[in-house]
């Protein structure tokens, strides 16, 4: 990548129009977001194959199912909130359950989006999509693995919901990132404890372990971007290796990347398990950073929450 | 009367009879909605629609899209009748591991192009396989048939809306409009007349037909075909239960159980 990506937006922007050069059968859609999601990039090199739907993400679901059924790649995007929750149930019966090759890339997840507040802040997305069955679900961290993961998508068929920040995002990975679904990236080694994240909570969950190892505690960050199918084999070794875990995820700790890695833990080799996350309340308006800080979204919480799942290993070696 | 509307109107006698068969012995299913919406589907399985039994998944076949997924007995007995599959097929409909599902699955059954059942997506569905065939300047064309109580889901105009906008000629719904729905009539329940009018309004050719004329559907089909520039809907004004005197105009008829003794009578009355 030559110049900076400022953010994970823009990378699917991007990594849409080289799928548009790559793939004539490639298409958009978009719900009238089409600026914040940046599928105008697709938009201005592709207009042919670029399908304003207005505001009516019900039918724009519809109409990807109708695509994909006559063998198109659509790529339908809107904010996580309208895709998940209000096209839900068109996700479900039209897209999912016919196992249709439509991609859902949704944008302005989790508190993080700031001041439009709670309407806008998707944090129960996760959950939702990662409940239907044939449901692949994503969260990239980084614009690296953001290009990366939407190519990949590209030539995955199946239904797939991929649930991208607003914010801008340092970079968390250079170009040699390798990706494969179903297995998580390991963006850190470490041995006391491990950290597993999502989204915008990777770089805050390497900072996290920048602060631990000044406490001399070595921990393995984990990046989860693949939150179905979760990287079980990696969830159980990090249990084995390290014993204790924390999850970190701009979303509901109910039924999110920490539902997941609990569902996983506690039905093989059960460790503590301490989830990061918004906890089960809505969201307000606020300058992004404010609303992290006040959600405990940040390193340091992350940190504290490593801490407190060792000391709650220790306990249960010494109640032994 | 033509040689061929009366071939149509047998056939049409005969899915009937399949359809209450197969609903008689699946304990469940939808007849009141499948005998209204008969002679359309008649028309479009044996008469309009371009399609291959022998090869479901030829790209450049005329799809359809039960919507109103519900009725589907009616399309599995034309598919049938069709060879699409063989006729025995029929009386496994709801049974566990059937191709033929309560509502239409386009991943099971050969011939069904949308997997449906949720009222007002199907629609959706069509808009974008006709956006398809639009965008690779395809000759197939895509028919929906909706359900009337369907028409009060807010999706079906975000559909229409979209169709008009994207000038789709390839597309033509057709509505079962038997004026009756599962609590009640539609006038009881949510008025959706009228119905022509909102259509117009929504940028469609619109015509009104009697949807158990053989020869206005053909006619209606016909022209529809000829239309361009916007997408074409004919309103069928149907009789829920059509074809069976004690069936028909019956709300309890939705999806009440058919027995044996309900079915002979029926077939009787067909015949």
């Amino acid at each position: 990548m030559e110049d900076r990506i400022p953010n994970n937006r823009v990378a699917y922007g991007r990594a849409l129009v080289e799928l548009g050069e790559r793939y004539p059968n490639v298409v958009a859609l978009e719900a009238d977001l089409g600026k914040g999601t940046q599928s105008v990039l697709f938009r201005e090199r592709f207009p042919e194959r670029y399908f304003p739907i207005g505001i009516a993400e019900a039918n724009m679901m519809g109409i990807a199912a109708g695509l994909a059924a006559s063998g198109k790649i659509p790529f339908a995007s809107t904010f996580c909130v309208f895709a998940s929750m209000r096209a839900s149930e068109q996700i479900r019966n039209s897209i999912a359950y016919p196992k249709l090759n439509v991609k859902v890339v949704a944008t302005n997840a989790g508190i993080e989006i700031g001041p439009d507040g709670a309407t806008h802040q998707a944090i129960e997305d996760i959950a939702i999509m990662r409940a239907i069955p044939n449901m692949t679900v994503l969260a990239p961290s980084d614009p690296v693995l953001t290009t990366r993961l939407i190519h990949l998508v590209a030539t995955s068929d199946g239904p797939t919901y991929v649930r991208i920040g607003r914010q801008d995002t340092p970079y968390v990975y250079d170009g040699d990132l390798k990706l494969e679904l179903g297995k998580a990236v390991l963006a850190r080694p470490g041995t006391d404890v491990t950290i597993m994240a999502i989204g915008n909570m990777v770089c805050r969950s390497l900072e996290a372990a920048e602060i631990l190892a000044k406490q001399g505690i070595s921990a393995r960050v984990l990046d989860m971007f693949c939150i179905k199918p979760l990287d079980e084999a990696a969830v159980v070794a990090a249990a084995r290796e390290t014993g204790c875990a924390v999850t970190a995820e701009d979303h509901n700790i109910v039924g999110g990347l920490g539902g997941a890695v609990a569902e996983v833990l506690s039905s093989t080799l059960p460790v503590p398990l301490v989830r990061v996350g918004v906890r089960d309340t809505f969201g307000q308006s606020g300058d992004s950073e404010d609303l992290l800080r006040y959600y405990g979204l940040t390193a340091e919480k992350i940190a504290e929450a490593a801490q407190a799942s060792i000391r709650r290993r220790e306990a249960l070696r010494r109640a032994r | 009367m033509s040689e061929q509307i009366q071939q149509l109107q047998a056939v049409a006698r005969d899915l009937r009879c399949l359809a209450l068969q197969m609903i008689q012995k699946a304990g469940s299913g939808h007849a009141g909605g499948s005998l209204s919406a008969a002679d359309i589907v008649t028309a479009l399985y044996f008469s309009a629609l371009n399609v291959d039994p022998q090869r479901p998944d030829w790209p450049d076949r005329d799809r359809l899209v039960l919507s109103k997924g519900h009725g589907c007995p009616i399309v599995y007995a034309a598919l049938a009748r069709r060879g699409y599959f063989p006729v025995e097929e029929l009386w496994s409909l709801r049974k566990l591991g059937s191709k033929l599902q309560g509502h239409p699955d386009m991943r099971k059954t050969p011939g069904i192009d949308a997997t449906t059942g949720s009222l007002g997506q199907g629609i959706s569905v069509a808009v974008g396989m006709a956006l398809a065939a639009k965008l690779d300047r395809a000759s197939y064309r895509v028919f929906a048939i909706l359900g009337c109580g369907e028409m009060q889901e807010g999706q079906v105009w975000e559909a229409a809306m979209s169709a008009a906008h994207y000038h789709l000629d390839h597309l033509i719904a057709i509505v079962d409009y038997n004026g009756l729905q599962i609590d009640g009539t539609n006038a009881q329940i949510m008025e959706i007349a009228p119905l022509a009018e909102k259509w117009r309004a929504f940028g469609w050719r619109v015509w009104e037909i009697d949807g158990h004329n053989m020869a206005e559907i053909l006619g209606a089909l016909a022209e529809a075909k000829q239309v361009e520039g916007q997408p074409a809907v004919i309103v069928a004004r149907t009789v829920k239960g059509k074809g069976v005197p004690f069936m028909e105009n019956q709300v309890k008829w939705h999806s009440s159980v058919v027995t044996k003794e309900d079915l002979e009578r029926a077939l009787a009355e067909l015949n």
